[in-house]
């Protein structure tokens, strides 16, 4: 695919905007949210990262990502104009049509805001479908928080509740959002849990820490989603790496349901 | 064994060591065993065919915890407990020494230095077999060692087994794992072996005591050991060491001294 | 289904067909004191005596590395070339054991179930598997608890029995045994009523494979992986001897512009195969490992692709330096 567009999101953090490279390849493909796909640098390897656009944006597809190791240092190289690979769309996706109705709570951290990304915008792009939509997102810093643009698009809804939150001591003097950490926020911001859906995304200390807040809050394990993240390379369920359980996360995830995660041994992921 | 079984059973049972590392009956030949109770000190045994390098597991964190451990050592076993300890790898508090000397005599060590004066008396040999090997080598031109190496190298398929069942491979990460940059291509290919057994007979090299246990273990049948043996030998008269005794004066590749005389490094 | 007789000149005959044909032969071969899969142009290179062979045969159609494609980069585009299944030749497998052949089912099944592997297809396409009972046994052999038999048919195109007078019984399985036979249709005889089962090797049953699994569907929490595996050193000798072990990895061969994505051999007893960039590592300890590879041979697997990922060849309990010797260890389990 070639590199449309590149955003320095954060320190360490570019999302690449992906255009394909024939028509015939960009209308045959299709994708529902909380898919995943697995990007290529040749000369390095791939890497696994959500696709975190919206299936209801077509002729592209975006991914974000933190330059972390091998992989990542080498997509971060890369010019806009420039060739990478791809392969996808991998693992199942987010119930949405099951969502139709019901209210939406988004909860992330760090990072973990682009595979949520693609439902939020999916969400949005089809609002009527939905009841009310809260998203409560937090970050170390102000600096570490990811599509700051779109984050003050979200803002300025009149339909969404948008909540940011930084880390204590992340802030800057002139802002203006919560300060904490992003389990005690979703226990401040209290969403109803009455036909609603949480959908959790972030490193494992924050899910630990949340999934308490939402059980409080009175939200039943059918009503909680998350994706996981796991070490994968084929993508396809064969290569063995996210077998988790009977389960492989590049298959049968890695869109979970806490339901569904009380049946895996949590310390298999 | 009988007294060897008691000696085990009596630092279990008061408390002496939380765990004696052995041997026990295997399928064809003695395998390793981890006494926790002072009744599992009844499954040792201890023979000439005890090949396995116990030594191997001193540096398992999760294997040893945290008190005190016993292990019963054979000789090649000794000439790894004393590399390590020259390399810093083992604290001789919580470390008691046995071995098993003719006619089923325990013998204890009181301390690493016991250790030192008993296996200098015990000579570094190679079987039959293995000389013949080494001597085949020795006749041959560099391009016919080579190519020795390289027809054994296409057999290997990377699995390991010989850096796992060194003692001295003990590095939490392996430079085979390092990606950044990829210094040895991680697939089995007949050069990308050949790059991962001359790095380590590398990393060997001033360290390896010859116990043989990286060709014990492979599977394929590859007589890695004496790739390390050799090299070994080679470097003994250079560096100053005995083989098969710890290299006091550091390691070959990996001890720098201000007053070197190569200049090259300043 | 078809039972023939073939003589032991016959055998020649037909062997020397197949060489003659321009398929490639591996057969066991006895070398540098282990028996191995190797090339082979006459019938006098086969090895006689022996049980098994070290490694298994499974690089025939899952090669221990091969090039996924070949990449070339000029001015930021990309120019890939993909694997061409026409590049991969006809192959027979010679005197392979009923446990081998066995072992291609496992590996059909990951390699197909829900996604199909064009590579590990083309391989098995063209692969033609002549299977030899077994008239001997050790102690490592345990076929006949995982379903298994000296003498089984699964997973072979043609099954040979020896017989005494140097001939065999030729069990034809498979259209691709058949058109291996006709190669040289006139060396087969008519079946001589030989009873196969007077031929084959008396391995006992030790465990009850279903008992296990049973007793497996509830042992995660069991300190038993700790016990079983605490002088396992963590190498990768048991998967790649394994027939039926296929966990690989993809890696990147890079020159420059030029390059090569291979897929190779790859362990879940290696401490780093579930390790996160982050630095989290879901299976940090040996035992967890040793746990994940029972319980993915005898639990998941059947509960997934319903097949057993283990053909009892033994071949993990040999070539382990510490002697994890698998039958032992189920054994202990199928009894706790």
């Amino acid at each position: 695919m070639t590199i449309d567009k590149i955003t320095n999101e954060a320190p360490g953090v570019k999302t690449f905007k992906l255009k394909f490279q024939n028509e015939e390849e960009a209308n045959a493909f299709n994708f529902k949210a909380g898919q995943f796909g697995e990007y290529s640098a040749f000369g390095e390897g791939e890497s696994t990262f959500c696709i975190a656009s919206s299936p209801t944006r077509k002729g592209y597809i975006e991914c974000t990502f933190r330059e972390t190791g091998k992989v990542t240092s080498g997509l971060a190289d890369l010019e806009e104009g420039s060739t990478m690979g791809f392969r996808g769309p991998f693992g199942n996706t987010f119930p949405m049509d099951e969502w139709k109705g019901k209210s939406l709570v988004f909860i992330a951290g760090g990072i973990a805001l682009p595979p949520m990304r693609c439902v939020i915008q999916n969400a949005l792009d089809l609002r009527e479908n939905f009841k009310d939509i809260t998203i409560v997102y937090g970050a170390k810093s102000v600096n570490d928080l990811v599509y700051k643009d779109e984050l003050k698009e979200w803002a300025d809804r009149p339909d969404v509740n948008l909540v940011t939150t930084v880390d204590p001591g992340g802030e800057t003097p002139d802002w203006k959002g919560e300060i904490g950490f992003v389990p005690s926020i979703v226990d401040k911001t209290a969403p109803s849990p009455e036909n609603t859906i949480a959908i959790v995304c972030g490193p494992p200390i924050m899910i630990k820490f949340t999934f308490p807040v939402l059980e409080k809050l009175g939200f039943k394990d059918d009503q909680i989603y998350t994706t996981l993240e796991n070490r994968m390379k084929c993508g396809v369920g064969k290569c063995g790496r996210c077998n988790v359980g009977k389960l492989y996360v590049c298959k049968d995830g890695p869109v979970f349901s806490k339901e569904q995660l009380n049946n895996i041994p949590a310390e298999e992921y | 064994m009988d007294k060897l079984r008691e000696k085990a059973a009596a630092l279990l049972a008061d408390g002496t060591v939380t765990m004696v590392l052995g041997y026990e009956e295997g399928t064809n030949k003695p395998r390793p065993v981890f006494c926790h109770t002072a009744e599992q000190a009844s499954k040792l045994v201890y023979s000439s065919q005890c090949i396995n390098n116990l030594a191997v597991y001193l540096t398992k964190k999760e294997i040893m915890g945290t008190g005190k451990v016993a292990i019963i050592a054979t000789i090649p076993t000794l000439r790894s407990i004393l590399q390590l300890s020259v390399e810093n790898q083992l604290n001789e508090d919580n470390l008691v020494v046995i071995t098993v000397m003719d006619k089923d005599e325990v013998k204890q060590f009181a301390n690493f230095a016991e250790i030192e004066a008993y296996i200098a008396d015990f000579q570094l040999k190679l079987d039959g077999k293995e000389q013949e090997i080494i001597n085949k080598l020795e006749g041959m031109s560099r391009e016919e060692r080579f190519k020795f190496w390289m027809e054994e190298m296409s057999h290997c398929f990377k699995c390991y087994a010989c850096r796992a069942a060194c003692p001295l491979c003990y590095c939490t990460k392996c430079i085979v794992e390092e990606n950044r940059p990829q210094w040895i291509n991680p697939w089995a290919a007949p050069l990308a072996n050949m790059e991962w057994q001359i790095n380590r007979a590398m990393h060997m090299a001033g360290r390896c005591t010859g116990c043989g246990a990286c060709g014990d273990a492979c599977p394929v049948g590859i007589p890695i050991h004496l790739l390390t043996r050799k090299m070994m030998e080679d470097l003994a008269p250079e560096f100053g060491f005995t083989p098969g005794q710890p290299s006091k004066n550091g390691n070959a590749l990996s001890t720098w001294k201000a007053d070197d005389k190569e200049n090259f490094i300043r | 289904m078809e039972t023939k007789y073939i003589s032991k000149n016959g055998l020649n005959e037909w062997f020397s067909q197949i060489v003659k044909s321009g398929k490639r032969v591996y057969a066991p071969v006895e070398e540098r004191g282990k028996v191995e899969f190797k090339k082979v142009q006459a019938l006098s290179e086969v090895a006689e005596e022996y049980i098994q062979t070290t490694q298994s045969i499974k690089s025939a159609v899952f090669p221990r590395a091969e090039v996924l494609f070949s990449y070339e980069k000029e001015n930021g585009q990309v120019k890939v070339d993909d694997f061409n299944p026409d590049t991969v030749k006809e192959t027979v497998l010679w005197k392979v054991h009923p446990c081998d052949a066995a072992g291609f089912k496992p590996l059909t099944a990951i390699f197909n179930w829900d996604y199909t592997d064009k590579l590990y297809n083309a391989h098995l396409e063209k692969t033609t598997l002549v299977t030899f009972s077994c008239a001997k046994a050790d102690k490592s052999c345990f076929c006949t608890s995982v379903n298994g038999g000296p003498g089984n048919t699964t997973g072979s195109d043609v099954l040979l029995t020896m017989l005494p007078d140097g001939g065999a019984i030729v069990e034809i399985l498979t259209p691709k045994g058949e058109a291996l036979v006709q190669l040289a249709a006139s060396a087969f005889e008519k079946d001589k009523g030989e009873d196969k089962s007077k031929y084959l090797a008396d391995v006992p049953l030790t465990f009850d494979l279903e008992e296990v699994r049973a007793r497996l569907a509830t042992a995660f929490d069991s300190p038993v992986w700790k016990e079983q595996s605490e002088r396992c050193i963590g190498c990768g000798a048991c998967a790649f001897v394994c027939p039926t072990c296929a966990c690989f990895d993809i890696q990147e061969d890079a020159h420059g512009s030029k390059g090569k994505r291979i897929r190779c051999w790859d362990s879940c007893g290696f401490s780093l195969f579930t390790l996160h960039t982050s630095g989290h590592n879901p299976r940090a300890v040996q035992s967890q490992r040793w746990r994940q590879r029972i319980l993915h041979k005898f639990s998941y697997m059947p509960d997934r692709l319903s097949v057993f990922g283990c053909t009892g060849c033994g071949r993990c309990s040999r070539a382990c330096p510490v002697d994890m010797n698998i039958l032992e260890h189920i054994t202990s389990i199928s009894k706790k």
